[in-house]
């Protein structure tokens, strides 16, 4: 089925916010890199560039209640459940008022009242993470879910296949994604798995699996929907594997001389953006002022939040020696 | 599973036992994971009925899977559950390192996401037990901030310990020694009680030589001091029963008092908890000391399996005295 036509599942509503998520990410991202490039910020700028469509369409699919453990290509997910602009660039920055106080940087930052666990570097450790999380709402008897992503990279961990064995194994309501994007830094996916699609990696497990065109807003969505449905209802996990392409080097000092120009100009006419807004037109849901307005829109809020964070104190070097232990009073016994 | 309602005499693995099912009918929150915990009731038969008591999901038999299911106890620790996990053996605990030293361990200091979990790490030598099974990995969690470890010798420590650990709200790893299982008996109080993580103990007073120790080694110390007390040489006797934090006040004190210490550990010598407590006492109490810090621990190499080989390795009764004779001429 063709993209516009798989749209018309979803609420107008739904897709202009989350068309409106798609394009903040986007314009945040790029804004931190340009910060970076004019050497203010320290460390790695690791984006989502091309990709949003993933993260957006996932997180917009859950209830308030439910938990993401999101990886690092996930920004348009920390946005939907409502992490600022200003919150994300005072993370980077190292500043107070950033999710982790200077603790961490760039994506690495999690905030449980929003319920989003912490990326952690190591990559596929929050997979079984995930299943805890999962194995706690089946203990209470909860109907909540959590979506949990990881790079086609992250695939290759141990704890990738222990998380999906788990989940598999007690029906847990957890969904994992896949942002297969062809490559892990400079490694191709053919030097990553033997496999053709990660997706077949479920199979090991007896999870269904499906794949979809991850820069395709609605079809993430729906796929993401289903799924969770599914793991609400006790059916147990789901694996979807989005095809996309990392558009960047890996992180931004990374040039990615190593993919092939062609690959680039390829994905470059499926951008996520480009498609969603194409969807929307032939919708009739929205027009090119549509478009305007919210790029003005989204500009402005990352705008807002660029000046948040530079105007944030840093934090003081004694801060280090702070909360390595949660206290006695801290949770509830 | 036994019942607390009378005073009676239990094992060190009762006393834990004791505890599970205790803190298990207090708190909901409290279930229990790991390989072969359900309907078997675990390679030491810890949890021996209690799959028939708390059900299936509580007492979670778990794949052969150390990462997966660590990894499982911290998602669930952050919404609000109490798991306890149990390694099979500590030896195990490797394939678990990453999720405990990375996540666990760094969680709150990141990002302010409490982790109170526990993880039960059945460890030590003298059981024939080879590389394998007998391992004392305390010492590569002592380095990763954000862990309490504790380690007890006693019945009525282990079963204060772990009610302790259960509900503090941080990821401990709680070191229970194998040779201690079926060998040490106390009675115990019949009300709840929990011993506090941090405070160390002093098993047996004295006025000469202290000896810092914990687990199985408080046994050879006490039967060192009961030795040395013949010959006029007084061994104070400290059990630190926590790792980290670390009560360094008590060891202070004892060492303040008798100018002289001996550090005992059954873990290898070279970076070991002995290697930080010797400098400790470097660093704290330099103008007290009236001799050398003496460390006693196991050779530089993996626990043997053969009986002359493990004899050879794991640090002994003779040990101590000989050190207490040599530092009592000082
Ligand atoms: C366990 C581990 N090894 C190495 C790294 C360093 N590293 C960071 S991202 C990355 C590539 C990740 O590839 P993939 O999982 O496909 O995600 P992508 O970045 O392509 O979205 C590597 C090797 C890491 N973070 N964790
Ligand atoms: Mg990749």
């Amino acid at each position: 089925m063709d993209a516009v036509e798989v749209a018309k599942d979803v609420k107008r509503a739904d897709l202009l916010q989350m068309y409106y998520y798609l394009r903040l990410t986007r314009t945040l991202e790029d804004r931190i890199t340009a910060l970076y490039r004019q050497g203010r910020i320290m460390g790695g700028v690791y984006t989502s560039s091309g990709m949003e469509a993933i993260s957006v369409g996932y997180a917009s699919a859950l209830r308030p209640d439910d938990i993401i453990a999101p990886f690092h290509r996930d920004m348009g997910a920390f946005l939907v459940r409502g992490i600022t602009p200003g919150e994300v660039v005072a993370q980077y920055l190292g500043k107070r008022t950033g999710p982790t106080r200077g603790k961490d940087g760039n994506v690495h930052f999690g905030d449980l009242k929003r319920g989003i666990i912490a990326f952690v570097s190591h990559l596929a450790d929050n997979l079984p993470v995930a299943t805890g999380v999962a194995l706690a709402f089946t203990l209470r008897g909860e109907s909540r879910v959590v979506v949990t992503n990881t790079g086609d990279g992250g695939t290759s961990r141990g704890d990738f296949h222990e998380a999906l064995n788990f989940a598999s194994v007690r029906k847990l309501p957890v969904v994992f994604f896949c942002n297969n994007n062809q490559y892990a830094y400079s490694t191709p996916l053919s030097l990553q798995m033997a496999i053709p699609n990660v997706v077949d990696r479920a199979k090991a497990y007896a999870m269904p699996g499906e794949i979809v065109d991850g820069n395709d807003l609605a079809a993430v969505y729906l796929a993401a929907r289903r799924a969770i449905d599914r793991a609400r209802a006790g059916e147990g996990p789901t694996f979807i594997e989005c095809k996309t392409m990392r558009m960047h080097g890996h992180s931004e000092h990374d040039s990615a001389k190593y993919v092939p120009r062609e690959l680039f100009e390829e994905w470059k006419k499926k951008d996520p953006i480009l498609k969603a807004e194409h969807m929307l037109k032939e919708l009739g849901y929205a027009d090119e002022t549509t478009f305007k307005e919210v790029e003005e829109r989204v500009k402005k809020e990352v705008e807002a939040g660029v000046e948040f964070a530079e105007q944030s104190p840093l934090p003081e070097g004694t801060e280090t020696l702070e909360g390595v232990f949660a206290a006695e009073d801290e949770v509830q016994s | 599973m036994t019942t607390t309602s009378v005073e009676h005499e239990v094992t060190y693995l009762e006393a834990i036992s004791e505890a599970l099912d205790e803190e298990m009918a207090r708190d909901e929150r409290v279930f229990l994971m790991g390989e072969d915990i359900g309907p078997y009731g675990g390679a030491f038969r810890i949890t021996e009925g209690f799959q028939k008591k708390y059900g299936e999901w509580r007492v979670l038999d778990t794949p052969l899977s150390e990462s997966g299911f660590v990894g499982a106890a911290i998602g669930a620790a952050m919404m609000g559950m109490r798991p306890v996990v149990e390694m099979q053996f500590a030896d195990f605990i490797s394939c678990a390192f990453d999720q405990i030293t990375e996540v666990a361990a760094k969680n709150h200091y990141r990002w302010g996401a409490a982790v109170p979990m526990v993880i039960r790490a059945p460890f030590g030598g003298g059981v024939h037990g080879g590389p394998f099974h007998s391992e004392c990995p305390e010492g590569w969690f002592f380095h990763s901030p954000g862990l309490k470890l504790v380690a007890p010798s006693t019945p009525y420590d282990a079963k204060g310990l772990l009610k302790a650990a259960i509900r503090d709200n941080n990821p401990v790893i709680y070191f229970e020694h194998k040779f201690l299982y079926r060998r040490v008996k106390a009675i115990l109080p019949t009300e709840d009680y929990i011993v506090p993580i941090g405070k160390a103990d002093v098993k047996r007073a004295g006025r000469d030589i202290s000896v810092i120790t914990y687990a199985a080694m408080v046994h050879q110390a006490l039967e060192a001091a009961e030795q040395l007390t013949k010959e006029g040489i007084e061994l104070e006797v400290v059990d630190l029963r926590t790792l980290v934090p670390l009560d360094k006040e008590t060891i202070y004190d004892s060492v303040r008092k008798t100018s002289k210490a001996i550090v005992l550990h059954e873990d290898n010598k070279t970076g070991g908890i002995g290697a930080e407590i010797a400098a400790l006492l470097a660093e704290e109490c330099f103008d007290c000391l009236d001799g050398p810090i003496h460390r006693i621990a196991a050779p530089d190499t993996p626990v043997p399996f053969s009986t002359p080989l493990e004899e050879f390795f794991l640090p002994k009764v003779n040990d101590v005295v000989a050190a207490a004779r040599k530092l009592a001429a000082y």
